[in-house]
C-alpha cells in the first residue's frame, strides 16, 4: 500500500468534541512544530454551538512557508466517534488514521488505502486517573505525546511550552509532563514510529510572530490611540473586543492611580455600539466598534448619520458567511458591498482589507488617522479565517516618530486668533472641512450636528442648491481619500503578461502559493492585491493595462468586482470572477485550478500538467 | 422652514448672572414648533435653569433624537454644541460622548415616541448604566412630527384626533427609570415653571443619571374634525403654501398649584390631566416608596409630579468603568501609545 512520505510538508487534522479541552493540547502540538523552526498554519473549524458537538483543528505544516489552507488531510486524529465517517473519508490515499482503540473498530470501518494507528487512549487514561475531568484533559496530552513520537517532534520543545503555559501554577506542570511521556512511551513501544510524514528541525520561522488577526487588530487600536470601544457579542468578532480589553489593561492603565485610560462598553445591541462610537468620536475620542455582518445591517442607519454629519467612526467587520445568520462560524468576504454603501441614500465608505495579522495591526492603527482625517466612517474588513485563527507573520513594528493625524480640528487658540469657522466650509478645496470638539470655546466654533440637510454653516436647510453643494463636496472628499488610503501591492510576473489576477484580504496566502505554482508551470500572470476602497488610481490603470483580469473573492456575487465596475468604470467583460464561498478558507489548489482552467479557455499554453490543475477540494 | 437667528440686541438693564451672561445668552434660534406647543415652555424652563445655575453655555452638550421635542435643543443654549441624532437613539450617542469627555454637562432631550417606542431599549440601558446626564422627555402622548399617531405613553382608552381608541397599556417612563436605576427621577408639567425650573436645576447638578418626565401638550393633534380651528379646515381656508406652518395659534397652557394638592389641567383637546404635586413630607430617598407612590396615584387616575426619587450619592458610568479623571479625549500620544520597545517585548511573547 502507498504510504505518504513527506518531511515538513503535510496536513494533520484533529477531530474533537467541543468542550473536551482539546483546544489547548492541539495548540501545544502545533506550536511545538513552530518552535522547531517549521512554519505552521492552524485553523479552527467549528460549528455554531457551545458544547458537545464536533469541532476540528487543522494544522498545515509547510517548510516552504505557505500559510493558506492546502485542502485534504494526511493524518487524521479521529477523537470524535460522531464524525467518524466523514473524517475517515477525508484522509488522502496513503495517509494515516490515529484513533482511540479502547474499543477496537472492525476492519470494515476503515479504508484499504490508509494506515491505521490504534491506541487504547481511554483505557490508558482510565487506568492512570480516577477523576473524570482529569481523565478528559490528560487524554488530550497523552495523544500529543504519542504524536510527538510518531512525527519525531522534539520533546524538550513541548515541555518548554507546557512550562510556559503553567507558569505560576507549577503544581499542574508535573502531571502534564507525566501524561505527555505516558503517551510518548506507549507509541514508541507499540506504534510504527516514525511515520512517513514527520517533522525535522529547520530554520524557517525566524523572528516571525504567531497571533490571531482579531488580537492584532485590537493591539493596532491601542497603538492607534483608540480610547473608546463599544461592542455587542457576535462571532467571529467578540474576541477582538476581548483582546482590546486585555491589551488595554496591559498597556493603558495609569501606573499611579490604576485607573483606565480607556473605556469599553458592552452595549445592549449593535445600534447602541455604533451610536456610542459616534458620540465619543463627535467629542474627539478615537473610537471603534467591532462586529460581523448582522451587526453592520443593524448599524446602517447610524452609519449614514456618521457619513452625512461627518463624524469619524471605525468599524471592524470580522466577516462570516451570510446572508442572514448564514453560517455564523464559517468564513467569507461577503460584506464588501454592504459596507461600501452602508445606509440609505447616496453613501460611500472607506474600506480597508488587511491580509494577515500584521496588517490587521497596521490597518487598525491607520484607520483612526483616516477616520479623523476624512471625518467619516472607516471599515476594516477582516474575516473569520484571518480574525480567529493564529497565523505566522512578520513581527509587529511601530515607528516611534509617527504622530497621530487628528485631521482638521480648530483649537481654542485657532478660534481665539479669529480663524474663520464654518463647520461645512471647504476651506482647502479637498472636500474636508474643519470641526471643533464640543466645549472648545465659549463664544466661537459651536455648531449643531444633525443628519438633516444643512448649509456650510451647519444651519438646517432644505434648499436644493445647498443640499447638492454638500453632496458634491462629500464626493470631493471621497476623491481625496483615494490618495490617503493604503496603496495596492503589485506582483509582476517574470515576463510581461496580458493577464492579471486581483485579490484581497485573507485570500493572500493561498493566492501567493497559487501564483508560485502557476509560475512553476510556466504560467505568467501579474497580480495585484487591493488593500483599500476607494480604489487608488493605480488600480484602475493596472486593470486597463491588462487584456484580461481574474478577480478572486470569497463570496457568491463577486462583490469587489461589482465595486470595481461601478466605481472604477472598468469594462465588465474584462474581469472574470473566481469565486469560492462554501464557508471554508479558499485554498491554493482551488485558485490555481480555476485560473489554469480559464486560461486554457483563452488558449494560453503551455500549462504543464502539474498537481496544480484539477482544482477541487 | 429655515433657520432663524434671534436678534441679539441686549437691553442694557437685563439682569446678569455670575458669569456676566443675561438670559438671552442662553437662548437659541427662534422656535419653529406650533405656537402654544408645550415643548416651547420646556425650552424656556431649560434656559431659565441654566441661567440661574450660572452654567457656561459652551460647557453643555445638548443631544436629542428625532421628533418635535428633539428639535428643541436648537432653541436653547446657542453657544453649545448640539446633536440631533437618529430617532430613539440619542441615549447611546450621549453615552459615548460622556465616556469621551466626562467634564461637560450632558443634556438629553427626547419625546415619548422617541424614548418609549423606538428608543425604549436605549432609554432603559442609559438609565441602568448611570450615565451622568439630565434626560428630559417632553411627553405629549402622541407622535407630533409624524402627525398624531399614538405613542406608547398614551393612556389606554384615550382617543386620537381621528377618533381611534388606544387599546394598548401605556408605558410610564418615570416608573421605568426608577426601576432601572436612575438616581434622580422627577415628573412635571410643561406649564408649571415654578415646579419645572427647580427640577431641571436639580437634575443638571445631580452627578448621575437624572430623568425628568415632562407632560407637554401638543396643540396640533387635538383639533378635531368639524372644528373651524382644525388643521384641515385651516388648510382649506387659508392660502398659505406650507401646511405645517399654519397650525392655529394657541396659548401655552400654564398652571401653578400647591404642594400636596391635586390640580386639574384642561388640555387643548379638552381632556383633563389630574396632577398631584407631592407634598413636603414625601420621602424622596426611597426608590421602592417612590415606585409604590407613582403606581398608587396612577390607579386613582392621578399623575404624581415633583421630585420622586433622589440618591444623593450616585455611582456613574465612569465609576463602573474606572476611568481616569482626565477626559479621554484629552489624553496625549505619550499616554496612549506604548511605543515600539513595548511592541518588541510583546512580539517575543508571540513565538
Ligand atoms: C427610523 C425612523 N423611523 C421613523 C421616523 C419618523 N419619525 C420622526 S419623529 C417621529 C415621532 C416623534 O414622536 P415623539 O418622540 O413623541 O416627539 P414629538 O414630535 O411628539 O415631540 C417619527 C415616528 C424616523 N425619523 N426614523
Ligand atoms: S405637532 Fe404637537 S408636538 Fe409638534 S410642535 Fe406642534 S404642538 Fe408641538
Amino acid at each position: 500500500m502507498k504510504k505518504i512520505e513527506s518531511v515538513n510538508d503535510f496536513v494533520i487534522k484533529f477531530a474533537n468534541v467541543n468542550g473536551s479541552g482539546s483546544a489547548s493540547a492541539n495548540t501545544l502540538f502545533a506550536k511545538s512544530i513552530m518552535r522547531m523552526g517549521v512554519p505552521i498554519s492552524p485553523r479552527n473549524i467549528f460549528p455554531s454551538n457551545i458544547q458537545g458537538l464536533p469541532t476540528w483543528y487543522e494544522v498545515r505544516v509547510c517548510e516552504e512557508g505557505w500559510l493558506g489552507r492546502r485542502g485534504g488531510c494526511d493524518l487524521m486524529v479521529a477523537m470524535n466517534p460522531q464524525t467518524w465517517e466523514p473524517d475517515v473519508a477525508e484522509i488522502e490515499p496513503g495517509g494515516y488514521l490515529f484513533y482511540d482503540s479502547t474499543r477496537p473498530m472492525p476492519q470494515s470501518k476503515f479504508r484499504d488505502d490508509i494506515h491505521v494507528l490504534g491506541m487504547p487512549l481511554t483505557e490508558i487514561t482510565n487506568n492512570a486517573y480516577s477523576d473524570p475531568r482529569q481523565r478528559q484533559l490528560f487524554k488530550n496530552i497523552i495523544y500529543v505525546g504519542a504524536l510527538s513520537a510518531l512525527l519525531e517532534i522534539d520533546v524538550p520543545e513541548i515541555e518548554k511550552l507546557i512550562a510556559e503555559q503553567y507558569k505560576g501554577k507549577e503544581k499542574l506542570l508535573e502531571p502534564n509532563i507525566k501524561a505527555l511521556h505516558m503517551g510518548r512511551d506507549y507509541a514508541l513501544a507499540n506504534l510504527p514510529c516514525p511515520l512517513g510524514i514527520r517533522v525535522r528541525r529547520a530554520d524557517r520561522v525566524g523572528k516571525k510572530v504567531f497571533l490571531e488577526g482579531n488580537s492584532a487588530a485590537a493591539l493596532g487600536c491601542v497603538y492607534g490611540g483608540a480610547t473608546f470601544a463599544a461592542w455587542y457579542p457576535i462571532t467571529p468578532s467578540s474576541s477582538m473586543a476581548e483582546a482590546f480589553a486585555k491589551h488595554c489593561r496591559k498597556f493603558r492603565t495609569d501606573p499611579e492611580t490604576s485607573k483606565n485610560r480607556f473605556a469599553i462598553v458592552q452595549a445592549e445591541d449593535e445600534l447602541s455600539s455604533i451610536g456610542m462610537v459616534i458620540g465619543a468620536a463627535w467629542n474627539g475620542s478615537r473610537a471603534f466598534t467591532c462586529t460581523s455582518g448582522p451587526g453592520i445591517s443593524l448599524m446602517s442607519e447610524f452609519i449614514g448619520l456618521a457619513y452625512f454629519a461627518e463624524i469619524p467612526a471605525v468599524v471592524f467587520n470580522v466577516q462570516r458567511a451570510g446572508p442572514s445568520t448564514g453560517m455564523p462560524t464559517r468564513t467569507q468576504q461577503a460584506d464588501v458591498l454592504s459596507c461600501a454603501y452602508a445606509s440609505h441614500g447616496d453613501t460611500k465608505h472607506v474600506l480597508l482589507f488587511p491580509e494577515d495579522p500584521k496588517e490587521c495591526f497596521e490597518h487598525a492603527a491607520v484607520s483612526f488617522d483616516l477616520a479623523d482625517r476624512l471625518q467619516t466612517p472607516v471599515f476594516v474588513l477582516l474575516d473569520l479565517d484571518i480574525g480567529m485563527n493564529e497565523r505566522l507573520c512578520e513581527p509587529l513594528k511601530w515607528d516611534d516618530s509617527r504622530h497621530y493625524d487628528r485631521g482638521k480640528v480648530r483649537s481654542y487658540q485657532d478660534l481665539e486668533a479669529g480663524a474663520r469657522f464654518g463647520r461645512y466650509l471647504d476651506v482647502d478645496g479637498d472636500g474636508i472641512t474643519y470641526r471643533t470638539y464640543p466645549g472648545t470655546h465659549p463664544k466661537r466654533g459651536s455648531f449643531f450636528t444633525r443628519g438633516t440637510s444643512r448649509d456650510r454653516y451647519a444651519r438646517y436647510t432644505e434648499d436644493g442648491k445647498a443640499y447638492v453643494d454638500n453632496m458634491q463636496r462629500l464626493l470631493r472628499k471621497f476623491e481625496t481619500a483615494k490618495d490617503l488610503v493604503p496603496k495596492p501591492e503589485r506582483f509582476d510576473a517574470r515576463k510581461p503578461s496580458r493577464f492579471g489576477v486581483i485579490y484581497y484580504g485573507s485570500t493572500s496566502p493561498a493566492m501567493r502559493e497559487a501564483l508560485a505554482d502557476l509560475e512553476a508551470a510556466s504560467v505568467e500572470i501579474d497580480a495585484l492585491r487591493i488593500r483599500s476602497f476607494p480604489f487608488h488610481e493605480e488600480v484602475i490603470e493596472w486593470v486597463n493595462r491588462h487584456e484580461h483580469v481574474f478577480l478572486v473573492e470569497q463570496n457568491r456575487d463577486g462583490q469587489l468586482r461589482t465595486l470595481l465596475i461601478a466605481e472604477g468604470n472598468v469594462d465588465p467583460n474584462k474581469v472574470t470572477p473566481v469565486l469560492h464561498y462554501d464557508g471554508t478558507p479558499i485554498t491554493a489548489r482551488f485558485i490555481r485550478g480555476e485560473i489554469a482552467q480559464r486560461l486554457g479557455a483563452f488558449n494560453v499554453t503551455p500549462i504543464k500538467k502539474t498537481a496544480a490543475t484539477g482544482g477541487g477540494e | 422652514m429655515t433657520y432663524l437667528t434671534k436678534p441679539k440686541l441686549h437691553h442694557p438693564e437685563l439682569p446678569k448672572n455670575k458669569l456676566g451672561f443675561t438670559r438671552r445668552d442662553y437662548e437659541g434660534t427662534v422656535s419653529t414648533l406650533c405656537a402654544g406647543c408645550g415643548h416651547d415652555s420646556i425650552t424656556g424652563a431649560i434656559i431659565q435653569a441654566c441661567f440661574e445655575l450660572d452654567i457656561a453655555p459652551h460647557r453643555v452638550a445638548k443631544l436629542s433624537g428625532i421628533g418635535c421635542s428633539s428639535k428643541t435643543p436648537t432653541y436653547f443654549l446657542g453657544q453649545s454644541h448640539g446633536f440631533n441624532t437618529v430617532h430613539g437613539r440619542m441615549p447611546s450617542v450621549l453615552t459615548g460622548a460622556n465616556a469621551a469627555n466626562r467634564d461637560l454637562i450632558y443634556l438629553g432631550v427626547s419625546g415619548d415616541g422617541d424614548s418609549a417606542s423606538i428608543g425604549l431599549g436605549q432609554f432603559a440601558h442609559v438609565m441602568r448604566r448611570g450615565v451622568n446626564m439630565t434626560y428630559i422627555v417632553e411627553n405629549n402622548g402622541v407622535y407630533g412630527l409624524t402627525k398624531g399617531q399614538f405613542s406608547a405613553t398614551a393612556d389606554r382608552g384615550s382617543k386620537s384626533k381621528r377618533g381611534a381608541l388606544n387599546a394598548d397599556e401605556s408605558i410610564d417612563l418615570a416608573l421605568l427609570a426608577l426601576q432601572l436605576g436612575a438616581t434622580y427621577v422627577a415628573r412635571s408639567f410643561s406649564g408649571d415653571k415654578a415646579q419645572l425650573v427647580p427640577l431641571i436645576k436639580g437634575a443638571l447638578t445631580h452627578p448621575g443619571a437624572a430623568f425628568i418626565d415632562v407632560l407637554s401638550p401638543c396643540v396640533a393633534f387635538n383639533n378635531h374634525e368639524g372644528s373651524t380651528k382644525s388643521y384641515d379646515y385651516v388648510r382649506e381656508h387659508n392660502e398659505a403654501v406650507n401646511a405645517l406652518d399654519v397650525i392655529t395659534m394657541h396659548r401655552e397652557i400654564t398652571t401653578q398649584y400647591d404642594a400636596g394638592t391635586v390640580q386639574e389641567v384642561k388640555q387643548h383637546d379638552g381632556s383633563v390631566l389630574r396632577l398631584r404635586k407631592i407634598d413636603a413630607g414625601y420621602d424622596a430617598s426611597n426608590r421602592i416608596t417612590a415606585m409604590n407612590f407613582v403606581q398608587e396615584r396612577y390607579a386613582r387616575g392621578e399623575i404624581a409630579t415633583g421630585l420622586l426619587y433622589l440618591n444623593a450619592h450616585p455611582r456613574d458610568l465612569h465609576d463602573s468603568l474606572n476611568t481616569v479623571a482626565t477626559p479621554l479625549n484629552q489624553l496625549n500620544e505619550r499616554e496612549l501609545c506604548p511605543g515600539n520597545a513595548a511592541l518588541e517585548k510583546f512580539n517575543t511573547l508571540l513565538r
